[in-house]
């Protein structure tokens, strides 16, 4: 086993500067009203009308910097158009995520598996993310993968799909691994696996109505009292989100 | 007393065909004898989830022919409490209340795995201070260490050994003590916060637990010497639970199970977080990929934590009186706690700044405690190696001063997957062996 370093520890002073370079035009995700205070209730501080955009780094240009590149080589020449069409590199805090179309996944994660320069053993998982504010893709599945024979490597792959149409090919076949957390995945956020062997609840009981990590899923919880006073449920208390 | 229905009670009374055996306490024989008239070698019990060798909350689902396991099932999520979903409704600070209680025997790990996430989020990571990361370092791996010692003693205590879950507890309460003089608390610390740790260690607490290491080496001496020759021990863990490394990649597998295969695959040596390629220390391989190999790795891995920990103590030693908080008084908990004549926590000196001297800094920490510290937009993983293999945290962030999503990959949630492989074809008795040297906690499962 090699010695894995960090992406951008053993490059020279302006080349560790490209990784920041890296990161292009940002993405809008969402809007953020007002700036300081609860959302409910007058507004004193006069901030109220304040509007701001959600950002999230965009797709990067080349050099990604540190390995990114060879592993952006090498998955493009194992899966040539779909990596061209299906494909979206964003490099951010040392860190590369390929937002892959859905129809494109399992050539890409296929590659990522077996391909001798990318050797990505490890799937680390699927984690649901739920943006209700992103119309047309509100729900995303982020797969995380690590590559031990390339000393360490990390990649994460990252697919969205839509509230009405909540299907990600599932990648069990490929990565057994992730059966478990597929079906917390569709579990928690609703989202549907299709080929996974039994996609059924594993941690909430087998009749439960929803998908709990969902934004629009309460959270719920009961005013406490305590000493006379009333501390409101956790979600209705006052928010300086 | 048991019962002999044809449904199942717990199922809506739904007739299933077949005879169903309800067991209530104390009457295994009857049902066995019940059982033995059927005639039938295939049978199907549930194990668990209120079972005393299932690590908590564990249910398996076993088919049984005569002795030997065809078909083993786990059932999990009976202990599901949601704390990803409470800490979306936290700010970033409180999120490590709540994780701090997902794996509950290793919460050192769980909170620095969530502050490493949160740093990279905040791009602070060059600057935590050393010795922040030097007493995360200390932290982490006595929480191995009893962590360690409750894997081998409940273990023990699930062979029928109970001198051995005895030495587990005692030698593990030693650390507790140290956890509790540092952080007041013996588990659930919240300890580590992003930005550092909240409170510096005391120098007292250092040299008690320097009086408390000798007796922490002759306990675990004691744990090998009873385990590692014990025939009866070997007799139960050689060749048990079986996962080759063909099978550890596939299902993900990490920790003392994969390094019981040979594979030096170590996140503190091919990832280095907190420091740890400034330390000393070996990663501890096995090559017989079973339930034996994981209790030596185990055991050997205890040794070269101690080693880690001397080396921490003597740094912190000279680095005594530095930050233990990151410098910048935006993200930076603003006050430190000092022990009171009362024998409580407060901090005399900061409420008179705030409350006598500076209208500007009782309105810092009023937005600070309040309200909490805005992290960019973005998200970040950060992987680090808990007892049980790599403990990740994908931590999201929407620019708020909440977590707008933060998910835990534990690594006993993919461990445990591989416990039906283990399991079948083996005998009854072998199912136990097996989880067990998976050591699943189920609070880090169901979180």
């Amino acid at each position: 086993m090699t010695h894995p370093t960090h992406p951008t520890d053993d490059l020279p002073a302006e080349q560790s500067e490209d990784v920041a370079r890296a990161a292009g035009e940002p993405v809008v995700v969402g809007r953020r009203v007002g700036m300081f205070g609860p959302s409910s209730g007058g507004d004193t501080s006069g901030y109220g009308g304040l509007q701001r955009d959600i950002l999230f780094p965009g797709a990067a240009d080349r050099p990604y910097g540190g390995y990114f590149d060879e592993v952006a080589d090498a998955l493009e020449r194992a899966t040539g158009p779909a990596y061209t069409e299906g494909v979206t590199v964003v490099i951010d805090r040392g860190e590369m995520t390929l937002h892959v179309e859905r129809e494109h996944l399992l050539t890409i994660v296929s590659a990522l598996r077996d391909e001798p320069d990318l050797r990505f053993e490890l799937c680390l998982g699927v984690n649901g993310v739920h943006y209700p504010q992103l119309t047309g893709a509100e729900l995303h599945a982020v797969f995380n993968f690590l590559s031990i024979t390339n000393g360490g490597r990390r990649v994460r792959v990252e697919v969205s799909c839509s509230d009405e149409d909540p299907h990600v090919p599932s990648i069990v076949p490929i990565y057994p691994a992730n059966d478990w957390h597929e079906r917390e995945t569709w579990d928690m956020f609703g989202i549907v696996f299709d080929g996974h062997p039994a996609l059924t609840r594993i941690l909430m009981p087998d009749d439960w109505p929803g998908h709990p990590q969902r934004k629009d899923y309460p959270l719920g919880g009961i005013p406490v009292e305590y000493k006379g006073a009333t501390i409101p449920a956790p979600d209705t208390r006052r928010s300086y989100s | 007393m048991s019962t002999r229905t044809h449904q199942d009670l717990y199922a809506d009374g739904e007739d299933l065909g077949a005879p169903v055996f309800t067991a209530s306490g104390g009457d295994w024989d009857q049902i066995a004898a019940d059982a033995a008239t059927l005639g039938e070698e295939r049978i199907v019990v549930n194990m668990g989830p209120q079972h005393p060798s299932t690590h908590g909350v564990l249910r398996l689902v076993l088919e049984l022919d005569g002795e030997t396991v065809r078909e083993a099932r786990a059932g999990i999520g009976y202990l599901h409490t949601g704390i990803e979903k409470n800490m979306e409704y936290r700010n970033w600070t409180q999120g490590t209340t709540f994780c701090t209680r997902m794996d509950y025997l290793t919460p050192i790990f769980n909170e620095a795995a969530y502050c490493l996430a949160v740093e990279k989020l905040l791009g602070i990571t060059d600057q935590i201070p050393q010795r922040a990361n030097d007493i995360r370092v200390l932290m982490m791996e006595l929480n191995r260490i009893g962590s360690h010692l409750i894997c081998m003693g409940t273990g023990g205590m699930e062979l029928g050994a109970t001198t051995v879950m005895t030495i587990g507890f005692r030698e593990r309460e030693r650390i507790l003590r140290f956890f509790e003089a540092v952080t007041g608390l013996r588990m659930n610390h919240a300890y580590i916060r992003p930005g550092g740790v909240a409170q510096d260690v005391p120098a007292e607490a250092l040299d008690a637990l320097e009086a408390e290491l000798p007796d922490l080496r002759r306990g675990i001496r004691d744990l090998e010497n009873l385990l590692l020759e014990n025939p009866v021990f070997k007799g139960r863990t050689v060749d048990v639970g079986h996962l080759d490394l063909t099978g550890c990649m596939a299902l993900g597998i990490t920790g003392p199970i994969l390094r019981s295969t040979g594979l030096p695959m170590d996140l503190r040596k091919t990832d280095p977080y907190c420091g740890y390629e400034t330390y000393e220390f070996n990663v501890v391989t096995r090559d017989s990929a079973d339930a034996y190999g994981r209790a030596c790795i185990r055991i050997e891995e205890m040794w070269e934590s101690l080693k880690i920990a001397e080396q921490a103590i003597a740094r912190l030693r000279e680095s005594e009186g530095q930050p233990v908080m990151v410098a910048d008084k935006k993200i930076a908990w603003p006050a430190q706690l000092s022990v009171g004549a009362d024998g409580q926590g407060n901090s005399l000196e900061h409420i008179r700044a705030i409350m006598g001297e500076s209208m500007e800094s009782l309105i810092h920490h009023f937005k600070l405690v309040t309200e909490g510290f805005r992290v960019p937009p973005g998200q970040a993983y950060v992987g680090i190696e808990s007892p049980k293999g790599e403990l990740g945290v994908h931590a999201v962030s929407d620019g708020g001063t909440r977590p707008f999503r933060a998910h835990f990959r534990d690594p006993s949630f993919h461990n445990l997957q591989a416990a039906s492989v283990m399991a079948e074809g083996g005998l009854v008795a072998d199912v136990i062996v097996a989880v067990a040297s998976i050591d699943p906690v189920m609070g880090g499962v169901d979180r």
